[in-house]
């Protein structure tokens, strides 16, 4: 491994251990407060009727026997939600999505909304509200949608990537390009090539809380909003400018969160219920039901991927290509951009070329999930990789090693990759102990790879030390996996001080700058980044105060191990001073002692994981059981490895799911035919065998101890591992995903 | 002068130029030079755009400073889960 060896030489106290989460007993005991458990005196209940309806014109609603409804107190359609995003396009898709204007654009689509003293009140008032329709023709399937004859899902939109522009809008709202080399020159000098056309149904991230908020616009025009949220910050800036409000007069609190893996960073009803609350001058509670959470919180993307690999008779991959198409709901996104940026990031190509359409269906709208957009490609990807390693008689690991990026790679997407761990990984999965177990009948192994890039963004951070010596650290980045135990780690580590002694708190969006949100596995990476350099400032100031306890100069004071330590021939015999003693005094030595952090943490490293899983599968019923699953990822360097552990093992669950089970199933009419848990199959414990893990520690040069973010590379790679398990197992190529028992046993027949 | 690569999308946008010679400092200046030379990049702009310096990708920082010979290529402005 070739990368800069002084982060990986240092020696940590802190930092690398594995101490019990400061949130964990409120979690357990069931005394944490989620988004759901905060109450305010005199609150209502808001509910939202929803649009039973594919695509519909809105022809007229009419509100007022639901307004007259005793215990009403505020109905609210599209037009107490006027249009104040001064041509943000972006901003207003956002506004469309949380109360329709003039069409329904999906099953689910919120349409009006009440609030009431009570929800049995509510849900009459809803029943009270007549919306007149006119239906029209709907797409639901992102191939029949990208077809040239498809109903069209929203006029106003115009495809952008081409060149000339075209004039007329379309369901392609966008498409884009990446690559180097010639493919076609490429393709024609190899000696195996590998054409395949995958395709990935909708998935949702299946987070157990479901959305929920308290809001209190005040008469004076401020108001405060409680909410489960990855990002208060965002939330606070997209709520204000769709109500008009100035961001400072809004107040968001993140509660504790329930699960979001990119779900919840993007507000759905919380700028309703702010709206609601203005209306009726009272607080306002709304939580989504299942059904709600399913028919109009963002899903993934449906899939559909052509791949084209070609390879020489030595193994080296000459040329590649991908055509993908990514559903975006009714509104345009840039999901297929990022499929199209990942789908090849773990090789080294001369040649190379993908080209991603974002095609507009009539779905709920995308939204982010785990490493969004890079599952599907990989999933593409690694099993065409894997059926060319076939057929040149290589084995698939030997054939990846030939094959991957390394430090001086041009990535396929563009720039040259720094120090990265896709080789280690590789290594590692070829000498891991799974790889020779050995399988019995019915059974099958497959291992594929997955990238992510990482990023890091605006963040800000207060370091506050207490009185008798205790530290309170406030971030703005919200803890979705276990990111206050790294960070309080961090702390201590900085200031040579214990663990227990740093409690980690999310402060509201009042309390401190502004914070990008827990996205792109940026929470630790970021957060530890702001977190050093506030400590840092903290000991500045703690080295001032202790030369002025013992009235030396302060460059005769050094930091060492939680303690202040005078150097020099006069001061040599000075008894050190603790970071408790400097604090104690701090009253008489200018006041309280506090180091803050304001930063842009850019330079994120990207990350690579390898996963490999043994499957059995029934050739009756098509049924499959995951019988070994593995996975192998390079964290940088591990803040908290127990939590970076769970990061790969929840990734690689949710992407079994994703593999064997979950799927978004539309009817005919354009309806979603299974939102709940029920008839949408998440994996339960008994579905999981025990998910084995390899932390690698390749130090990111950009991070001051080596850091690169770990929450979403772990689900990249399980669609394609599970898929080549399969496929190895029953001898056929599968192609579609999920790989249910019914599509198992349909390519059985095939 | 420093040499600038841009995605095929973007490129488009630029009359068909996937590499630009362009006279810039820093993130910030080289911004303003495309926004002056090509107007029909505006919105893409707008919709977020990455610089990657030497294989690091920066977001935000436009103070960085765009170092004589390194490789600079402009990425879309990505979004995480």
């Amino acid at each position: 491994m070739n990368f800069d060896p002084s982060h990986s030489k240092r020696s940590f106290s802190s930092v690398g251990t594995r101490p019990i989460r400061p949130d964990g007993v409120d979690k357990v005991t069931g005394r944490a407060r989620y988004g759901a458990d905060f109450n305010m005196p005199g609150q209502l209940v808001g509910r939202i009727l929803r649009s039973p309806h594919a695509h519909a014109i809105i022809r007229k609603i009419d509100t007022s026997k639901a307004a007259r409804l005793p215990g009403v107190k505020a109905v609210l359609t599209a037009a107490d939600l006027p249009d104040l995003t001064d041509g943000d396009a972006a901003m207003y898709d956002i506004l469309d999505n949380c109360m329709a204007r003039k069409k329904a654009l999906y099953d689910g689509h919120a349409v009006a909304a009440v609030a009431a003293i009570d929800a049995r009140t509510a849900k009459q008032a809803l029943k009270l509200i007549e919306v007149e329709y006119e239906l029209l023709p709907h797409v639901t399937d992102v191939d029949q949608a990208f077809a040239p004859d498809a109903p069209l899902v929203n006029d106003t939109i115009i495809t952008t990537g081409l060149d000339p522009k075209p004039d007329r809008p379309s369901n392609v709202s966008m498409r884009s390009q990446f690559g180097h080399g010639d493919v076609d020159a490429g393709m024609a000098r190899a000696d195996f090539v590998v054409e395949r056309t995958f395709k990935t149904e909708q998935t949702h991230q299946g987070y157990i809380e479901p959305h929920a908020c308290v809001a209190n616009v005040s008469s004076d025009g401020t108001a405060d909003l409680w909410v489960c949220t990855q990002g208060h910050f965002v939330y606070r800036q997209h709520c204000a400018q769709l109500l008009g409000m100035d961001a400072s007069k809004l107040r968001v609190t993140s509660s504790e969160i329930g699960g979001g893996f990119g779900g919840k960073t993007h507000v759905w009803a919380e700028p309703v219920a702010l709206a609601l609350s203005r209306k009726a001058g009272r607080p306002v509670k709304l939580v989504m039901s299942r059904d709600e959470v399913f028919r109009a919180s963002g899903p993934t993307s449906a899939t559909s991927i052509d791949v084209r690999i070609g390879a020489l008779k030595d193994g080296t991959i000459i040329a590649a290509e991908a055509t993908l198409r990514y559903s975006c709901g009714p509104y345009a996104g840039s999901w297929a951009e990022i499929g199209a940026m990942t789908a090849f990031a773990c090789y080294k190509l001369e040649n190379v070329r993908t080209v991603g359409y974002e095609v507009l269906v009539n779905r709920p709208k995308t939204a982010a999930y785990r490493a969004p957009s890079a599952p599907m490609a990989a999933f593409a990807v690694e099993s065409a990789v894997d059926e060319l390693a076939k057929k040149v008689g290589m084995d698939p690991v030997d054939f990846r090693i030939r094959n991957a990026a390394q430090e001086g790679t041009k990535a396929s997407y563009g720039p040259v990759y720094g120090p990265i761990g896709i080789g280690p990984t590789l290594e590692a999965v070829k000498n891991h102990p799974h790889m020779k177990a050995p399988l019995g009948k019915n059974q099958g192994r497959g291992m594929a790879c997955g990238f992510w890039f990482n990023f890091g963004g605006q963040t800000c951070t207060d370091l506050n030390i207490g009185m008798d010596g205790t530290v309170s650290l406030a971030v703005g980045t919200v803890d979705v996996g276990g990111s206050r135990a790294s960070l309080s780690l961090v702390a201590a580590e900085e200031l040579g001080i214990d663990y227990a002694l740093v409690r980690t708190v999310i402060a509201d969006t009042s309390s401190l700058g502004y914070n990008d949100m827990t996205d792109g596995s940026r929470g630790t990476f970021s957060s530890s980044m702001a977190t050093i350099s506030a400590a840092r400032n903290a000991i500045k100031i703690l080295r001032e105060r202790a030369a002025q306890m013992w009235d030396i100069l302060v460059e005769d004071v050094t930091w060492e191990k939680g303690h202040a330590v005078a150097k020099g021939e006069t001061h040599g015999n000075l008894p050190k001073l603790s970071l408790k003693e400097i604090a104690a005094a701090s009253g008489t030595t200018g006041g309280p002692i506090a180091g803050h952090s304001e930063i842009v943490a850019d330079g994120a490293g990207v990350s690579f994981a390898t996963h490999i899983c043994d499957i059995e599968v029934d050739p009756e019923t098509g049924a499959t059981k995951v019988l070994r699953y593995t996975v192998v990822q390079d964290a940088g360097k591990a803040v908290h490895p127990t939590y970076v552990e769970g990061q790969y093992q929840g990734g690689a669950a949710q992407g079994i799911g994703w593999a064997l089970n979950e799927e978004y199933i539309y009817g005919k009419d354009g309806r979603l035919q299974n939102a709940g848990f029920l008839d949408y199959r998440i994996p339960v414990c008994s579905d999981l065998p025990m998910i084995d893990t390899q932390i690698l520690e390749i130090p990111n040069p950009n991070h001051p101890y080596g850091v690169r973010g770990v929450g979403e590379t772990s689900i990249v790679p399980p669609l394609a591992a599970v898929a080549n398990a399969v496929s190895n197992a029953v001898g056929v190529r599968m192609l579609h995903i999920p790989m249910s028992p019914p599509r198992i046993l349909a390519a059985l027949d095939a | 002068m420093v040499e600038v690569t841009l995605w095929g999308s973007l490129a488009a946008a630029a009359e068909g130029n996937s590499k630009i010679e362009i006279e810039a400092k820093n993130i910030r200046e080289l911004f303003e030079r495309l926004r002056e030379r090509f107007p029909q990049l505006e919105p893409l702009m707008d919709r977020g755009i990455a610089v990657a310096i030497d294989g690091t990708i920066y977001r935000d920082t436009w103070s960085k400073e765009l170092p004589p010979g390194a490789e600079i290529y402009l990425l879309p402005r990505l979004a995480g889960g």
